[in-house]
C-alpha cells in the first residue's frame, strides 16, 4: 500500500500539471464528461448507484472544502447542514405538499441561518472551539431528528416524491446520476471561483496569520462566518438532492461517522485542491466497492491504506499548492 | 498649530499587574516623518499594539483625524486609515508577492460570495483595481519584478519592502513601521530612507516609526519621541534629543546602544 501510495503521488504529479495547461486541460475535460455520459451505458445500473452516492460526496467534500480547506476551521459536525438540507425538502414537500424546486430555497435558508446562529458567536473566539461547537452541532441535529414528530422520529421520513423539471420526471438511478453530475460540475465551479476572488484570498490570509490579515483591514470573524455558512448552504444542497434521489431519510444517514467520512474525503485528496478534494471523495466512496472482494476485512485493509496515505503524503494525494487553481 | 493626526492621551496598559506603558501622552502631526525610540522592551511595539487595535488600554484616549479608535477593532482601525507593518516579518506563506499584496485592497473593495459566484461586471472590475494597485505598491517600493514569486522565499530586506507595500495597498493617511530597518545592511537602509520620505512626499502619508538604528532616525525624522520603561521620557527635533540628558542616561542605563545615540 505505501507503495500504491508513491506510485500514485508519482503519477499524479505530471498528469497535475498536463491537465492544468491550455490545451491539455480542455482535452481531459472533454474526456472526462464524455466518460460521465457514458458511464451508467456502460456500467450498468448498480455501478450507477455507487457512482451517484460518490457524485453526491463530491459535493458535500467540495463544500466542506471551502470551510476545512479554505478558511480552515475545523468542522466536526458537516453532516448536519446536510441533514438540514434533507429535512427542510422532506419536511415541506410530504407535510405542506410543497413542490421539490420550491423547498429548495427554503433549504438554502434555513442552512443559511443555522450557520449564522452556529457560527457567528463561536469564530469570534479564538482557537478550535469551532470544532467542539460544530461537533455538539451534529449530535443535536441528529438527535432533535430523532426525537422529533415531525422529522418522522426513529424511522425518520419516506415517501419524498421525486421530482419534474420541465416535463422530465427524475425517477431513475440513471436520471438522478445526471443531476448529481450536474451538482458536481457546479460546486467544483463554485469552488474554483471562490478561491481565485478577493473573499477566497482573505480566507487564505486569515488562515495564514489572523493577525496580520486584521492588519490589513480584513475582519476574521466575517470571513470566516463566509466560509461557513457557504458551506453549510452547499451541504444543505447535497442534502435536498439526496432526500428525493432516495425519497427516504433517517437518522443514521447524518451520524457523526457521516460528517467524519466526509472530512476524510477532503484532507486525503489535499485540502484546499478542487481536484485532489474530487479524488478523496472518490476514494471514500469507492475504496471500500472496489475491495469488495477481501470480505469483512475490507473496511480494516481500507483503513490501513488511509493511514499510510496520511502517512507518506500528509499534504494529501495531489499535489502541488493548496490554493492552486 | 493644527489639530494633530494621531492623539493619545494618558494611555495606560498593562498586562497581569505589570505595567507596561504608562501615562503615555503622544501626537503625530499629519505630513511629518515621526520616530519613536527607546531601549529593548520600553513598550514601544506595545504602543503601537494599542493604536492599531491590537492592545486594549486600560486608560487613556487615542483620537486619529478626529475619529476615537478606542474599542474599535484593529481592521476598522486599518479602514479608518492606519497601516502598519510588524517588527518581525508577517508576510503570508505560499503566497505570491503580489496575491500579499493584495490583501491590503481588501477594506478598500467589497466583492462577496455571490459576486465572486456569478463573476458579475463589477466584481471583475474590482479585482482588476486590486492587481492594478498592488502592482503600483509593489512597483513604488521596488519590487514589482518579484510579484508572482512566493513571498516568503525573497531576500529578507525585499520580504521589509512587501511587507511596506502591503501596507500602501490599504491607502492609509498614517503608516506605522516598526524597526523598519532591522535586520537591513547599510546600503539597504540608505535605500529605506529614500523610501521613507517618497512615501511622505509623493503619497502624503504621515509616517511614525520606530527604530533602533538611531543615525538613520536622526536623518530621516522631524520629530522623535523617547520611550523608556513604559514613559515618555522626551519629545522634540532629533537635534535636542541628541542632547537630552534624560535621553542619554536611559540609553546608557539600558547599556546597548549607550554610543549608537551619539
Ligand atoms: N502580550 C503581552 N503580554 C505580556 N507582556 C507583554 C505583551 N506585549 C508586551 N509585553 C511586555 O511589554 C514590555 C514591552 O514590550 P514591547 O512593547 O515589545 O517593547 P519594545 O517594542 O519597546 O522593545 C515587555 O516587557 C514585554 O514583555
Ligand atoms: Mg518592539
Amino acid at each position: 500500500m505505501a507503495s500504491d501510495a508513491r506510485v500514485l503521488a508519482r503519477l499524479a504529479g505530471p498528469l497535475a500539471g498536463f491537465l492544468s495547461r491550455g490545451i491539455g486541460r480542455w482535452i481531459a475535460l472533454a474526456l472526462l464528461f464524455a466518460a460521465m455520459a457514458a458511464a451508467p451505458f456502460v456500467l450498468g445500473e448498480y455501478a450507477t448507484v455507487i457512482l451517484t452516492n460518490a457524485l453526491l460526496y463530491v459535493v458535500l467534500a467540495l463544500g466542506l472544502n471551502v470551510v476545512v480547506g479554505y478558511a480552515g476551521l475545523l468542522d466536526l459536525g458537516y453532516a448536519a447542514f446536510f441533514a438540514v438540507g434533507a429535512y427542510t425538502v422532506g419536511i415541506l414537500t410530504l407535510r405542506a405538499g410543497m413542490n421539490f424546486w420550491l423547498t429548495l430555497p427554503a433549504a438554502v435558508a434555513v442552512a443559511a441561518v443555522a450557520g449564522v446562529v452556529v457560527g457567528g458567536p463561536t469564530l469570534r473566539l479564538r482557537s478550535d472551539y469551532l470544532a467542539i461547537v460544530t461537533l455538539g452541532f451534529g449530535e443535536i441535529v441528529r438527535i432533535t431528528a430523532r426525537n422529533l414528530p415531525i422529522t418522522g422520529m426513529a424511522s425518520g421520513l419516506s415517501g419524498i416524491r421525486q421530482p419534474w423539471l420541465f416535463g422530465w420526471h427524475i425517477a431513475t438511478p440513471r436520471d438522478f446520476y445526471y443531476v448529481f453530475c450536474v451538482l458536481a460540475t457546479a460546486a467544483a465551479i463554485v469552488s474554483a471561483r471562490l478561491s481565485d476572488s478577493r473573499l477566497g484570498r482573505a480566507w487564505l490570509y486569515v488562515r495564514y496569520d489572523e493577525d496580520a490579515a486584521e492588519a490589513m483591514g480584513i475582519d476574521r470573524v466575517r470571513v470566516k462566518l463566509a466560509a461557513y455558512v457557504t458551506g453549510a448552504i452547499i451541504g444543505a444542497i447535497g442534502g435536498a438532492f439526496f432526500a428525493v434521489n432516495l425519497g427516504a431519510i433517517s437518522p443514521p444517514s447524518f451520524s457523526f461517522s457521516q460528517s467524519v467520512s466526509i472530512l476524510m474525503a477532503v484532507i486525503l485528496g489535499g485540502m484546499g485542491k478542487i481536484p485532489g478534494v474530487i479524488l478523496g471523495a472518490m476514494i471514500v466512496v469507492l475504496g471500500p466497492e472496489l475491495l469488495r472482494s477481501l470480505g469483512e476485512f475490507r473496511l480494516l485493509v481500507f483503513a490501513i491504506g488511509l493511514l499510510l496515505i496520511m502517512l507518506f503524503r500528509p499534504s494529501g494525494l495531489w499535489p502541488g499548492r493548496s490554493h492552486a487553481k | 498649530m493644527t489639530e494633530p493626526l494621531l492623539h493619545l492621551a494618558g494611555i495606560g496598559l498593562s498586562f497581569a499587574g505589570n505595567t507596561v506603558l504608562q501615562d503615555v501622552s503622544f501626537a503625530v502631526q499629519e505630513g511629518r516623518v515621526a520616530s519613536l525610540i527607546g531601549p529593548n522592551g520600553a513598550g514601544k511595539t506595545s504602543l503601537f499594539n494599542c493604536i492599531t487595535g491590537f492592545y486594549r488600554p486600560r486608560a487613556g484616549r487615542i483620537s486619529f483625524a478626529g475619529q476615537d479608535l478606542r474599542r474599535l477593532k484593529p481592521h476598522r482601525i486599518t479602514a479608518a486609515g492606519i497601516a502598519r507593518t510588524f517588527q518581525n516579518l508577517r508576510l503570508f506563506r505560499e503566497m505570491t508577492v503580489l496575491e500579499n499584496v493584495m490583501s491590503g485592497m481588501h477594506c478598500r473593495t467589497r466583492a462577496g460570495a455571490i459576486g465572486a459566484i456569478l463573476r458579475l461586471a463589477s466584481q471583475r472590475r474590482e479585482e482588476e483595481e486590486i492587481r492594478a494597485v498592488a502592482h503600483e505598491c509593489l512597483a513604488f517600493v521596488g519590487v514589482a519584478d518579484e510579484r508572482d514569486r512566493i513571498a516568503t522565499t525573497l531576500p529578507y530586506g525585499h520580504q521589509r519592502r512587501v511587507e511596506i507595500a502591503r501596507a500602501l495597498a490599504t491607502r492609509p493617511r498614517l503608516l506605522l513601521l516598526d524597526e523598519p530597518a532591522a535586520g537591513l545592511n547599510g546600503g539597504e537602509k540608505r535605500e529605506l530612507i529614500g523610501l521613507i520620505r517618497s512615501i511622505r512626499d509623493q503619497r502624503a502619508i504621515t509616517i511614525l516609526l520606530i527604530e533602533h538604528d538611531t543615525g538613520l532616525v536622526m536623518r530621516v525624522s522631524e520629530r522623535v519621541s523617547v520611550l523608556d520603561h513604559g514613559q515618555m521620557i522626551a519629545e522634540g527635533t532629533p537635534r535636542e534629543i541628541q542632547t537630552d540628558p534624560r535621553v542619554i542616561e536611559a540609553y546608557l542605563g539600558s547599556d546597548e546602544d549607550a554610543d549608537a545615540l551619539l
